[in-house]
């Protein structure tokens, strides 16, 4: 059982009182980015403290520790995920672990007349990747038609696959509508196909226990610092056989097991092969905490928790009659919105003089826009330290929406 | 009062939309990163004199009613007035010490400050027609 208020003790943004135009902080962004627990700044701090080494750089203790501490956090992430740890690359975000497929992979072996196959739900960073390569290979992109929610569905995506795709790529969660892709079932469409299944799990790892032999996906992208984890650090899982046919994004030092001056080069195995030059090792021992604590409370019981928080999000936002939500059916703790008759950015103004913080815009999913219909949207997100008062607070915002301009005046 | 002013330029605009003709026009584009704004600032002048100033596209309620409050504002002034008064009211939204006396409407925009995030929403119009009086002078 989740219990927000006991959480929160562990997470120095509420234990410090952190206010926003002087009211207490109600924070609905953390689809943008999460706050971290001591247990992360912990490793962070003893990092710098008494741990400070490279790896794989020398042959005394401090170095040898900080090796075996950055393979516990791919074995952590191993069970995390349910794979082995040698899947586990270390990058900077989802972004660069997206980017690294579609440059390590994509860009290598499609062929022109070859297809990606992408949603319109799709975040920037799960497109402009895969439009470059597409620029470059001469393959195509299409999109898997979303259904009148906005959901992705196994059927949509049988009757757009074909014998010429070679990709598809998609979040499990997307991060405006917030439904979970039925990824098991696309993964063994994709297969039947003969194509690659790339998920973006941005917005799902932090959120629900994830499989990737179950699912059976290729490749998985995942930020740290959504699952309360330091920023620039991020994770891609690949199959080894997959990950071993890829190349390396960025070629330097701590990838390379030789070379010579007639430019004879062998790479090492991956995961190693695509983590060129030193590391973000803080963020990799912050990384590991944060999985150990997200494990500890149990991936289930978050999932389970932010159900009920969109389910009662979604009644109170309806409630005050002045909100139109954009998916009140979807599974994920994202409740996307605008103020009846007052513009996406000025409501996200008015939720700020407040105190609350919610994203407001197009949420770097701007394809999705034409879908919905409007310009912008409001979007609220929840982690399992938001707590029913912090949904109130925002209900009663909205009520008052039309007030809007009282951001500037009181 | 200073709401229903805001909100009657936001509703209501006197200057959104492009010219019919744009012949005499100068334009500039001016986007914003963190808000949807999204929109382009017209300017027509005759011998140092603006003689219309328009703006078309995307924008939130307050790069709306600031830019076309601008407009209001710059329709019939001397290129040096109209520059004086978008430095007074750049001025204004920076909370450094301005002359109130030529903003007239302007003045509603006094507190962005509040919501710093907003700043440059109250001042994308202002500055992409600062900019476009600086083209029209160099061209002279």
């Amino acid at each position: 059982m989740i219990d927000p208020y006991k959480i929160r003790e562990d997470f120095p943004m509420y234990r410090n009182h952190v206010m926003m135009q002087k009211k207490p902080l109600v924070w609905l962004d953390n689809a943008s980015t999460t706050f971290k627990p001591d247990c992360v700044l912990k490793a962070v701090e003893d990092y710098y403290t008494s741990e400070t080494s490279n790896s794989h750089r020398g042959d005394y203790d401090l170095c040898y520790h900080i090796d075996q501490k950055i393979l516990e956090t791919r074995q952590d992430i191993g069970k995390l995920l349910n794979c082995d740890p040698t899947e586990v690359v270390f990058t900077s975000g989802t972004t660069a672990s997206i980017n690294l497929v579609a440059f390590g992979y994509g860009a290598k072996y499609l062929k022109m007349g070859d297809e990606i196959l992408l949603t319109q739900a799709e975040h920037a960073s799960n497109v402009l990747p895969w439009y470059k390569v597409a620029e470059m290979t001469g393959a195509e992109i299409k999109f898997i038609p979303l259904d009148k929610d906005g959901r992705l569905t196994v059927d949509n995506l049988r009757k757009t696959i074909t014998k010429k795709t070679k990709i598809v790529a998609v979040a499990q969660i997307t991060n405006v509508l917030g439904y979970i892709a039925p990824c098991k079932e696309l993964a063994q469409v994709t297969h039947d196909f003969g194509a690659l299944f790339v998920m973006d799990g941005a917005q799902s790892v932090p959120h629900m226990r994830i499989d990737v032999k179950d699912i059976d996906c290729d490749f998985l992208a995942f930020s740290g610092h959504k699952l309360c984890g330091p920023t620039g650090i991020g994770v891609l899982y690949g199959k080894f056989a997959l990950l071993n046919k890829t190349d390396p994004f960025m070629t330097g030092g701590g990838m390379n097991a030789k070379f010579d001056m007639c430019g004879e080069v062998s790479y090492l195995e991956p995961p190693l092969r695509f983590e060129a030059g030193t590391q973000n090792i803080e963020g990799i021992l912050g990384l590991d905490a944060a999985v150990k604590y997200l494990m500890a409370l149990g991936l289930d019981d978050i999932n389970d928790y932010e159900e009920s928080l969109k389910k009662y999000a979604v009644e109170q936002l309806e409630k005050t009659g002045n909100a139109i939500i954009y998916n009140a059916k979807s599974e994920a703790g994202i409740v996307t919105f605008n103020i009846k008759d007052v513009f996406a950015q000025d409501a996200a103004t008015y939720l700020n003089s407040r105190g609350i913080a919610c994203r407001s815009g197009q949420h770097c999913a701007k394809i999705l826009i034409s879908y919905l219909g409007v310009l912008a949207t409001v979007r609220a997100s929840f982690y399992f330290y938001t707590t029913k008062e912090d949904i109130d607070a925002l209900a009663d915002a909205v009520k008052h929406g039309k007030e809007f301009l009282d951001a500037y005046f009181n | 009062m200073i709401r229903e002013i805001i909100m009657d330029h936001y509703s209501s605009p006197h200057h959104k939309g492009k010219p019919n003709n744009l012949k005499g026009y100068l334009s500039l584009h001016t986007d914003s990163v963190n808000c949807i704004d999204d929109f382009e600032v017209y300017l027509k002048a005759d011998k140092g004199v603006v003689t219309d100033a328009k703006w078309e596209g995307i924008a939130c309620t307050i790069s709306s009613a600031s830019t076309d409050i601008l407009c209001d504002r710059v329709i019939g002034e001397k290129f040096a007035d109209a520059q004086n008064i978008i430095a007074q009211y750049l001025l204004m939204i920076d909370e450094k010490p301005y002359d109130a006396s030529v903003l007239d409407e302007a003045l509603v925009f006094m507190n962005t400050g509040k919501q710093a995030a907003r700043i440059h929403c109250a001042t994308m119009g202002w500055s992409a027609m600062k900019e476009l009086l600086e083209k029209e002078e160099k061209a002279k």
